[in-house]
C-alpha cells in the first residue's frame, strides 16, 4: 500500500525517502481491564510542527502514542499516514513507515559505543561484514545537521543522560523517522540540557519532521510547542493553537477545575533541628556517595536540595533514614546524635522519612491501606492488647486519616497497588505526618503524581513548615524546589556546591551549580537575580 | 493472536475457587487416560481409592494417621516461607524431634523419677520442639548472620539428621531383645500418645484404627500458629519482612531476630511430627519414621497457600491419595506407582491453574490482516 518498501537501512540513501507530511489517528479506543485508557480518541500532526500532547498521568497520553508507533494495537478507531490507513503490528513497522519514539527510559547498550547502538539491529550495507564506519560517519553527519553534540565512539555508559537522549535521538534519525514521538524527554534533563534540547527540537522542526512531544509540565508545552492537545481520563478535552492559550486554561483544562495557586508569607525560621556535620557514606557501587555534608535545617523551615539524579541525594536520604551506613560525620536531631542510631531510635527521635522509591522502599504492594498505614506503628501500645493486634482501633485511625488525606480508596481493604501514585503517596504521608515528627526528610514527594495530589502535597508540606516542622526536601524537579524552599542546597558529586536563600538565583544559575560550577561563577554568569524578599509562590502547575 | 493474556487487576474470587476444582477434574482426566492405556477402568480404580481412604471408619482413621506428621511439618515450612525463608530441612528438624523424644523417654525417664504419666509426654514434646529448633536455628543464625543460602545448608543437615538417627537405632540405642531388628527399645507405656479409640471421654467417633492424640495437637497448633500469623504484630513483621524486605528495614523492623524467631518455630513444629510419629505410632525409634514428610510439606505448604487451616485440609487430602494408592495396590494389584502417578498429576494440574487467578486471557476477535510492507 503506501507505506515505501523496506529500504536498504544503512543511512546512505536517507535522502531518498519521502516524508511524511501527515498522520491522523482518528476515534482510537483503547481498553484495559477495568480501565478505558482512549475514548475515542482523535489526535493529528503535520510535518513541520510540535504538537504537545498534554494531560496528568494515566490521562492516557503514553498509551496513544504507544499505538502510534505499534506497541499496543487500538481497539477501535483507525491510523492514517497521508490519507492512508495504517496497521502495525510491532515497533519496526512503525520504525519502516517513517516513526520514531524517544522512551522516558532509554533503550541503550551501555557497554556498546554511540554507533554500536545506532548500527544495532539493522541491516549492514556490507554483510556479512559490519559497515561501522559508514555507520560512524552518517552519525557524524546527523549531529551536526541537528546540533546533537556526541561522540560517536564514546560508550554509553560513559555519557551523561542528556548525551544518551541525544543518542536515542540519532537512532530514530539514522532510522529515517520522519515524525518522532518524544515521551516526557525533559524529566531527565537540567534546565541547561533542556534548553539543548529544544534548540534540537527547533531545527528538527525547520528540517520537516513532525513532532509529538508527551508532557505534563505547562511551561515547557508553552515555550516549544505549535499546537497543543489535553487528555483528560482518556479522552481529548481540546485542541488549541499553543499561541492562543494561557497556562491557566492549559491547567484547568487539564485538571477539570482551577487550581490553586498557594502563596506562603516568609517566615522566622527557630532553632535548628536537624544538622549534619561533614557526612560521608559509600554508595552502591563501593564509590564515595557523600564526600562531607554539612547542612543544617531549622524549625519552621524548609531546606531543598537540588540536584541532577545520582550526585549524592539518594544516599544522603537513606543515611538520614538510617537505612545506609555514615562512614563519617554526624547527624543531630533536635541535638541528639544519631548518626548510629537504629531505625526505632530515629523515629523516636522525631524524625520521618518519605522515601523516594515509594513502592518499593515505603510501601507493600499486596498489603492493604489499612495494613500500610501502620507500617511504622503497629507495635505502639495504642494499637495493641499484649501481643495482639487492635484491628478495630487500627480501622477507626485509618478511616480517619484516610478521610483527612483525602486519599481515594475503594475501601480500607484494597490493596495499596491498585491506587493511584498520588493516593499512595497521600497514604504514606498521612502515615508519617500522623506520627507528629519534628523533621521530616522528603525524597521526591512529587515525582510521577498528578497536579492535584501534587498541589494537596505542597500545600501539606507548607503547612507542616508553618507549624514549625525542619523539613529537607529532596527534588530533582527544580521548580518545585524553587517554589518550596526557604534555601536551597544544590548537590553535585556528594557535596554541597552553594546553599542560595529564596529568590536569590535564578533556574539557570541552580542549573549551573547543579552541572558542578563553583557557586561564585555561576552567580556571576548570569545578572542578578531579582533578590527582594518576595512571598514564595508555590504554585503546583510546574 | 487473537488471544490475549492479560493479568488480572483485581482477584477473582470465582477464578480463586474454580481454578483448584478445574485442575483435579483435568488431573483425574488425564490420569484416567494413562489407566485405560495399562489396561484398568480409571473410574473403578478412583473408587477403590476413594474406599481405602474414607470407605470405613478404620480407612478414614489410617488416612488421618498418614495426615497427622503432614500437618506439623506443613505448618513449619509455611510459617518460614511466608517469610521467604526457604526451609528445606523439615525433613531432619523431624528427625532430630523423633531422636530428641525418643530419648527422653528412654532413658531420661529411667534417671528422673517424677517423669511419668502427662509429665514424660510433655517432656518428650518440649526436647522434640527443641531439637528441631535447634537443627532449624543453624541454618537461620547462618543466613541472619552470614548470608548463607539456607535451601542448601537447610537441604544438607537433612542427611546430617537422618544418618545420625540411623546410627543410634543400627548401633548404640538398638534393643538387645529386638532380635537384630534395627530399632531402640519399646517406649514405657507412659511415652505412649493415647490413641483416641482408647480415650473414653471422648464421643467414640473411632472404635477402631490408630489414630491418636497427635491429630489433637495438630489442629491447635495450626490455630495457634494462624493466631500468631493473622493477629498478632510478630505475625505483621514476618508478613511484612517476607513481601518487602526493604519496607520492613525503612520500618525500623529487626530482621535477624525475626528470622532467628521464624526458624525456632518453623523447626520446632517439625520436630513436633518427630515427636508424634514415635509416640503415637511406633513407640520406638526405628526405620520408617523419615519418610519424606518434610518434603512433601513443601507441597502441602505451597497448596495451602500458606495458610494454617489450609494446610490442615491440604495434608488430609494428599493423605487420603498415599492411602487410596496403598488400597488399589492390595485390592486390584496396580503398582503403588498409579497413586503417585495421580498425586504428580494433580499438583502439577493445580499450581499450573494459579495462573489463571491472576492473568486471564481475553478473546479479541479476529483482526484485518496487517498492512505491513505490500
Amino acid at each position: 500500500m503506501a507505506i515505501p518498501k523496506p529500504r536498504n537501512n544503512s543511512g546512505a540513501d536517507a535522502t531518498a525517502q519521502r516524508r511524511i507530511q501527515r498522520i491522523e489517528m482518528c476515534d482510537i479506543v483503547k481498553r484495559f481491564p477495568g480501565v478505558l485508557a482512549n475514548d475515542r480518541v482523535c489526535f493529528d500532526v503535520k510535518a513541520g510542527e510540535v504538537h504537545a500532547l498534554l494531560g496528568e498521568n494515566g490521562a492516557g497520553k503514553s498509551t496513544l502514542m504507544r499505538q502510534l508507533f505499534g506497541l499496543y494495537k487500538p481497539d477501535e478507531g483507525e491510523i492514517l499516514i497521508d490519507g492512508q490507513r495504517v496497521e502495525f503490528n510491532s515497533p519496526a513497522d512503525a520504525i519502516r513507515a517513517g516513526i520514531g519514539m524517544i522512551h522516558q527510559h532509554f533503550m541503550l547498550v551501555p557497554t556498546l559505543t554511540v554507533t554500536q547502538n545506532v548500527a544495532l539491529g539493522l541491516k549492514s550495507s556490507r554483510e556479512p561484514l559490519t559497515d561501522l564506519d559508514v555507520v560512524a560517519k552518517r552519525v557524524r553527519q546527523l549531529s551536526e545537521e541537528y546540533g546533537l553534540k556526541v561522540d560517536p565512539d564514546a560508550y554509553i555508559w560513559q555519557l551523561s543522560v542528556g548525551e544518551q537522549q541525544r543518542v536515542e535521538i540519532l537512532k530514530a534519525l539514522y532510522r529515517n523517522a520522519s515524525m518522532i514521538i518524544l515521551d516526557e524527554p525533559t524529566a531527565v534533563l537540567t534546565p541547561q540540557e533542556v534548553k539543548d534540547l529544544f534548540a534540537t527540537l527547533r531545527r528538527m522542526v525547520q528540517e520537516g519532521h513532525g513532532l509529538v512531544f508527551i508532557s505534563h509540565k505547562l511551561y515547557e508545552v508553552l515555550a516549544i510547542s505549535d499546537r497543543v492537545t489535553v487528555l483528560r481520563d482518556g479522552r481529548v478535552i481540546g485542541t488549541r493553537e499553543t499561541k492562543d492559550v494561557t497556562r491557566d486554561e492549559l491547567a484547568r483544562m487539564m485538571v477539570g477545575r482551577e487550581v490553586k495557586r498557594l502563596r506562603a508569607q516568609p517566615q522566622q525560621a527557630g532553632e535548628p533541628l536537624l544538622q549534619i556535620r561533614a557526612l560521608r557514606a559509600m554508595g552502591d557501587r563501593g564509590t564515595e556517595a557523600l564526600r562531607g555534608i554539612d547542612l543544617e535545617v531549622r524549625s519552621g523551615e524548609i531546606v531543598g536540595i537540588a540536584g541532577v539524579s545520582g550526585n549524592g541525594q539518594r544516599e544522603l536520604a537513606e543515611c538520614l533514614g538510617g537505612l545506609r551506613k555514615a562512614t563519617a560525620g554526624t547527624i543531630l536531631v533536635a541535638g541528639k546524635d544519631l548518626t548510629h542510631a537504629s531505625v526505632q531510635q530515629r523515629l523516636q527521635a522525631g524524625l520521618a522519612y518519605i522515601p523516594e522509591e515509594r513502592m518499593r522502599d515505603g510501601a507493600i504492594k499486596e498489603f492493604s491501606v489499612l495494613e500500610n498505614m501502620f507500617l511504622l506503628d503497629h507495635a505502639s501500645p495504642k494499637y495493641t492488647h499484649g501481643i495482639f493486634l487492635d484491628f478495630r482501633r487500627m480501622r477507626e485511625h485509618a478511616a480517619a486519616l484516610v478521610k483527612e488525606y483525602t486519599v481515594k480508596t475503594p475501601s480500607l481493604e484494597t490493596p495499596i497497588k491498585n491506587l493511584s501514585g498520588g493516593n499512595i503517596q497521600k497514604t504514606i504521608m498521612a502515615r508519617e505526618l500522623s506520627r507528629e515528627p519534628r523533621v521530616l526528610v522528603a525524597a521526591q514527594p512529587s515525582r510521577g503524581i498528578d497536579i492535584g495530589a501534587t498541589e494537596y502535597i505542597h500545600q501539606r508540606l507548607l503547612e507542616q513548615r508553618a507549624s514549625g516542622q525542619a523539613i529537607l526536601l529532596i527534588s530533582e524537579d527544580l521548580d518545585e524546589v524553587q517554589a518550596l524552599s526557604d534555601r536551597i542546597a544544590v548537590m553535585y558529586e556528594g557535596r554541597i556546591v552553594g546553599i542560595v536563600g529564596r529568590g536569590q538565583a535564578t533556574a539557570e544559575q541552580l542549573g549551573l551549580m547543579m552541572a558542578g560550577v563553583p557557586m561564585e561563577e555561576a552567580m556571576g554568569a548570569a545578572p542578578t537575580a531579582p533578590t527582594a524578599e518576595q512571598p514564595i509562590e508555590v504554585s503546583s502547575v510546574v | 493472536m487473537p488471544l490475549q493474556i492479560e493479568p488480572r487487576l483485581a482477584p477473582s474470587r470465582l477464578a480463586n475457587v474454580l481454578a483448584p476444582l478445574v485442575a483435579i477434574v483435568l488431573a483425574l482426566l488425564f490420569s484416567g487416560i494413562l489407566l485405560v492405556a495399562v489396561g484398568v477402568d480409571p473410574l473403578e480404580t478412583y473408587r477403590a481409592m476413594l474406599r481405602g481412604a474414607f470407605g470405613s471408619a478404620y480407612a478414614i482413621s489410617e488416612t488421618l494417621v498418614r495426615a497427622t506428621p503432614l500437618m506439623f511439618t506443613g505448618l513449619a515450612v509455611s510459617i518460614a516461607f511466608r517469610m521467604l525463608f526457604w526451609n528445606i530441612g523439615a525433613e531432619g528438624q523431624l528427625a532430630m524431634g523423633a531422636f530428641a523424644a525418643s530419648g527422653v523417654a528412654l532413658f531420661l525417664s529411667q534417671s528422673v523419677p517424677w517423669l511419668k504419666g502427662p509429665a514424660l509426654l510433655l517432656a518428650m514434646a518440649l526436647a522434640a520442639f527443641a531439637a528441631g529448633a535447634v537443627w532449624g536455628l543453624i541454618p537461620g543464625s547462618l543466613k541472619a548472620f552470614l548470608g548463607v543460602n539456607e535451601i542448601i545448608t537447610s537441604l544438607m543437615l537433612n542427611y546430617v539428621a537422618i544418618l545420625w538417627i540411623q546410627y543410634l537405632y543400627y548401633g548404640p540405642w538398638k534393643d538387645p531383645q529386638g532380635f537384630g531388628f534395627p530399632g531402640t527399645a519399646r517406649f514405657p507405656d507412659d511415652a505412649v500418645l493415647p490413641r483416641l479409640k482408647d480415650t473414653a471421654w471422648l464421643p467414640q467417633l473411632f472404635d477402631t484404627g490408630r489414630v491418636h492424640w497427635g491429630l489433637f495437637l495438630a489442629i491447635v497448633a495450626a490455630v495457634l500458629l494462624w493466631l500468631v500469623l493473622d493477629r498478632t504484630r510478630w505475625g505483621y513483621e514476618i508478613k511484612v519482612i517476607g513481601e518487602n524486605p526493604r519496607a520492613a528495614r525503612y520500618a525500623g523492623m529487626n530482621i535477624v531476630r525475626n528470622i532467628l524467631l521464624v526458624m525456632i518455630v518453623s523447626g520446632g513444629l517439625a520436630g513436633l511430627a518427630g515427636f508424634s510419629q514415635v509416640a503415637g505410632i511406633s513407640y520406638r525409634l526405628q526405620q520408617g519414621i523419615v519418610v519424606g514428610d518434610g518434603y512433601t510439606a513443601i507441597i502441602v505448604a505451597w497448596l495451602a497457600r500458606l495458610n494454617p487451616f489450609g494446610v490442615l485440609l491440604v495434608a488430609t487430602l494428599l493423605a487420603a491419595l498415599f492411602v487410596g494408592g496403598d488400597q488399589i495396590q492390595i485390592t486390584m494389584g496396580l503398582p503403588a506407582a498409579v497413586a503417585q502417578v495421580l498425586q504428580g498429576a494433580i499438583l502439577f494440574f493445580v499450581l499450573a491453574s494459579s495462573f489463571f487467578t491472576q492473568y486471564r486471557i481475553r478473546w479479541t476477535g479476529r483482526r484485518a490482516a496487517v498492512v505491513g510492507e505490500q
